[in-house]
């Protein structure tokens, strides 16, 4: 049995036998991974039943699901409404300098990955971003420049 | 001996982000060895002064202090136990006359956020405490005949945004015939800005599960669902606590407190696709499948989740339900106008004074709203339009501030009611970049299904897109209007009908702003980037070097205390100078 095959196998056992459990099934090879490996796509659609490109098509129409690996942290810069109101481009534009990145990639020590979400709900701290499940709010291109500094500092302690 | 009973602290994401944690961690590690109990509560709604944290008397009277940080928690602390009050954090005493009168607070109702703010969400003996769980007791000992007449009676109507009757829907549900029926909640709260939802699943989980409980009694449904955002983490861990309580005390599960009904919740988290707050599209992510919409006819109270009949409600309509069981629909229905009752929570965000969560009576105005229990705009400038109901909304400006808001009166406008999301604007923003803003948006999150979402709102993007470069003309706004009604005649769902609406309600009430961009080729809120130019006031200029310093691209040129000039050859107009200058010398135009 290889690395992934072992890895999800108790994810394979816990959904297998519940109906419309594909869903929370790829959640949790992707909290695991933090990525859908290839691999467990096939492995899932012998064991749930469902073709290939099927589970590729729920894949794909949900902006969770990457198919690719990540970085070891995520920051999302939040495109809401409200922080488009208050001048949230600018903060992405900041990210992206320091990272030297576009959304969707990952920063070459991989460290971060950039994404952009629609709303993160958080509108009265507006413009923010959350980095993993942290959110940093009244953000501006000076402040946000500390947070990545101290993101990195904090945890290299 | 301190007269002070417990300290807690708003710790819902917004306070989180704000950071309570910190203020959480010193109130507790201070106090440890003092009687007085530091725990977490929701969402005060004053999320404009977060961090809150709320002293509570032994007598019953508390005192809120706000803007705390780290430092500030150390001389509360300290405050706390010389029991004394820190009179310049003081934002809100209940009950106190000064601060009542406000009209923040005095033109608020909580229904819905009655506990939000008030009781430890992870509390379920607190949740109790606030006559939590009567609502079902009440329920078995009326009937479920009685349950669904009282909710017709209240008038409640679907909070997600569409109006519907709720307790016409749970007739119908319950009139349906089947060995098995569901009960969902919609908490997947995708309108990007609008966090209503997420305010009452952190703040006060149980009146939710309660809601749904009672909805399940009253259709015959013993299997519930929720379906959440997986971008709210804490709401997903709050209701999951919540869940294990409720079945611990038997208000969950089999045979609930000896009545013979059996009533099971499960969570389903949200993979990250707005379409599926739509609910047929829902429940086919309930089932595994891509989030898709179907046809209706057949309606869920028919064939919905897995083709038996479901009844399908909101979050904030769910937590309305338990106060309605209590106090009776009458109490209910006396709050609010003939057609809309009870009251409404809205997320009011963006250039306003007093952001966060409020809930007002239905009928209140726009105006009321906006000014006085959200203070007005920020910095005082002027108001210019206010943003309801998100994607599917509209914006209206200012000759309209006076409508009341109600379902039909907020139709009758061109925008709708929606879920509950309210951006504020001043003159800083571009109406026609607001417009392009909502449709990027549903471009990006149609499901595909109809050839006119799919296309036709990428067509108006794509004109939207020309308009704010400069290269747009005066037919492109016929065509807007043309595709816009197309959209939304050929869509089958929810998200494609809706879509146009920011573009249709800006091009009725802000059409100058549309020809300005065309035939002047002039943003006048000087927002959209190529039609802009940044220039140096040689009158005001000091020579101080920090524009330049600043500038990204070298665009900016001149010696110390001498004149400096953009080059607009170079110039990317990212504004850092504008933003820079401490002398108003950079000219935006």
């Amino acid at each position: 049995m290889n690395k992934i095959e072992e890895g999800i196998k108790p994810i394979v056992k816990k959904y297998k036998e519940e109906v419309g459990a594909l869903i929370p099934a790829l959640q949790e090879i992707q909290e695991k991974y933090k990525y859908i490996p290839k691999e467990s796509i096939e492995i899932l659609s012998k064991e749930f039943h469902i073709p290939v490109p099927r589970i590729n098509g729920v894949i794909t129409f949900y902006a969770q699901f990457r198919t690719e690996p990540v970085g070891k942290h995520i920051i999302r810069v939040c495109h809401g409404t409200a922080c488009f109101v208050n001048n949230g481009d600018s903060i992405m534009d900041t990210v992206k300098e320091i990272l030297n990145i576009e959304v969707g990639e990952t920063t070459e020590d991989r460290y971060y990955t950039l994404e952009q979400v629609a709303c993160l709900g958080c509108c009265s701290l507006a413009p923010v971003i959350m980095i993993d499940d942290r959110v940093y709010g009244k953000l501006d291109s000076t402040k946000v420049k500390n947070v990545l500094k101290k993101f990195k500092e904090v945890e290299n302690d | 001996m301190t007269n002070i009973k417990r300290v807690k602290i708003g710790m819902a994401s917004c306070g989180l982000a704000a950071g309570a944690q910190v203020v959480f961690d010193n109130l507790k590690e201070d106090l440890a060895d003092s009687n007085i109990v530091v725990e977490r509560t929701g969402c005060i709604g004053m999320c404009f002064r977060e961090p809150l944290v709320e002293i509570e008397y032994n007598d019953g009277h508390s005192i809120i202090y706000g803007d705390i940080d780290g430092k500030k928690s150390k001389f509360l602390s300290q405050k706390i136990k010389n029991n004394e009050i820190a009179e310049e954090l003081v934002v809100y005493i209940p009950g106190d006359e000064k601060y009542e009168n406000d009209h923040y607070h005095k033109k608020q109702i909580k229904i819905v956020l009655r506990n939000s703010g008030i009781i430890n969400p992870e509390s379920i003996v607190e949740y109790i405490e606030k006559n939590g769980y009567k609502g079902i007791k009440k329920s078995f000992e009326k009937g479920k005949d009685w349950v669904i007449e009282e909710i017709l009676k209240s008038g409640l109507r679907g909070r997600g945004g569409a109006g519907f009757p709720t307790g016409l829907k749970w007739k119908f549900a319950g009139g349906s015939k089947s060995d098995m029926k569901y009960i969902i909640c919609n908490a997947d709260e995708g309108d990007p800005g609008a966090f209503m939802d997420r305010s009452v699943l952190e703040g006060d989980p149980h009146s939710v599960l309660e809601g749904m409980t009672i909805a399940g009694y009253a259709i015959g449904a013993n299997q519930g669902y929720i379906y959440v955002r997986a971008e709210y983490p804490l709401a997903i861990i709050r209701l999951e606590k919540a869940i294990a309580q409720a079945k611990e005390e038997e208000f969950l599960g089999e045979n609930i407190l000896n009545s013979g009904f059996s009533f099971d919740i499960s969570l389903k988290k949200g993979a990250g696709a707005f379409v599926c707050g739509e609910e047929t599209a829902l429940m086919r992510s309930i089932e595994g499948n891509r989030g898709m919409p179907t046809l209706k006819p057949p309606f869920p109270a028919n064939s919905g989740l897995w083709k038996k009949p479901t009844n399908i409600n909101n979050v904030e309509t769910f937590a309305n339900v338990p106060w309605i069981i209590v106090n009776g629909g009458d109490k209910y229905a006396s709050i609010g106008t003939e057609k809309s009752k009870g009251t409404k929570v809205f997320a009011l965000t963006g250039k306003i004074k007093n952001s966060g969560t409020v809930e007002v009576p239905m009928g209140i105005t726009l105006r009321e709203v906006i000014f006085d229990v959200g203070g007005g705009i920020i910095n005082d400038k002027k108001f210019k339009a206010v943003q309801i109901g998100g994607p599917s909304g509209g914006c209206l400006p200012a000759s309209l501030l006076d409508t009341p808001v109600d379902y039909d009166s907020l139709n009758n406008t061109g925008a709708i009611m929606g879920s509950g999301g309210m951006v504020v604007m001043d003159e800083d923003s571009c109406m026609v970049d607001v417009a392009k803003f909502f449709l990027d948006f549903v471009v990006e999150e149609s499901c595909g299904k109809c050839t006119f979402c799919r296309i036709g709102n990428r067509r108006m993007y794509e004109i939207l897109d020309r308009i704010t470069k400069g290269k747009g003309e005066m037919k492109d706004l016929d065509e807007l209007e043309a595709l816009a009604y197309q959209v939304k005649n050929g869509s089958l769902c929810g998200l494609g009908q809706t879509a146009p609406n920011p573009v249709l309600t800006s091009l009725k009430y802000f059409r100058d702003e549309y020809i300005a961009h065309i035939k002047n080729k002039k943003c006048p809120a000087g927002v959209c980037k190529a039609l802009i130019e940044f220039r140096i006031d040689p009158d005001k200029c000091t020579g101080c070097t920090l524009c330049a310093r600043n500038c990204p691209v070298d665009a900016i040129s001149g010696e110390v205390k001498k004149t400096h000039i953009i080059d607009q050859s170079i110039c990317i107009k990212c504004g850092k100078c504008y933003t820079a200058c401490r002398f108003d010398a950079v000219i935006k135009e």
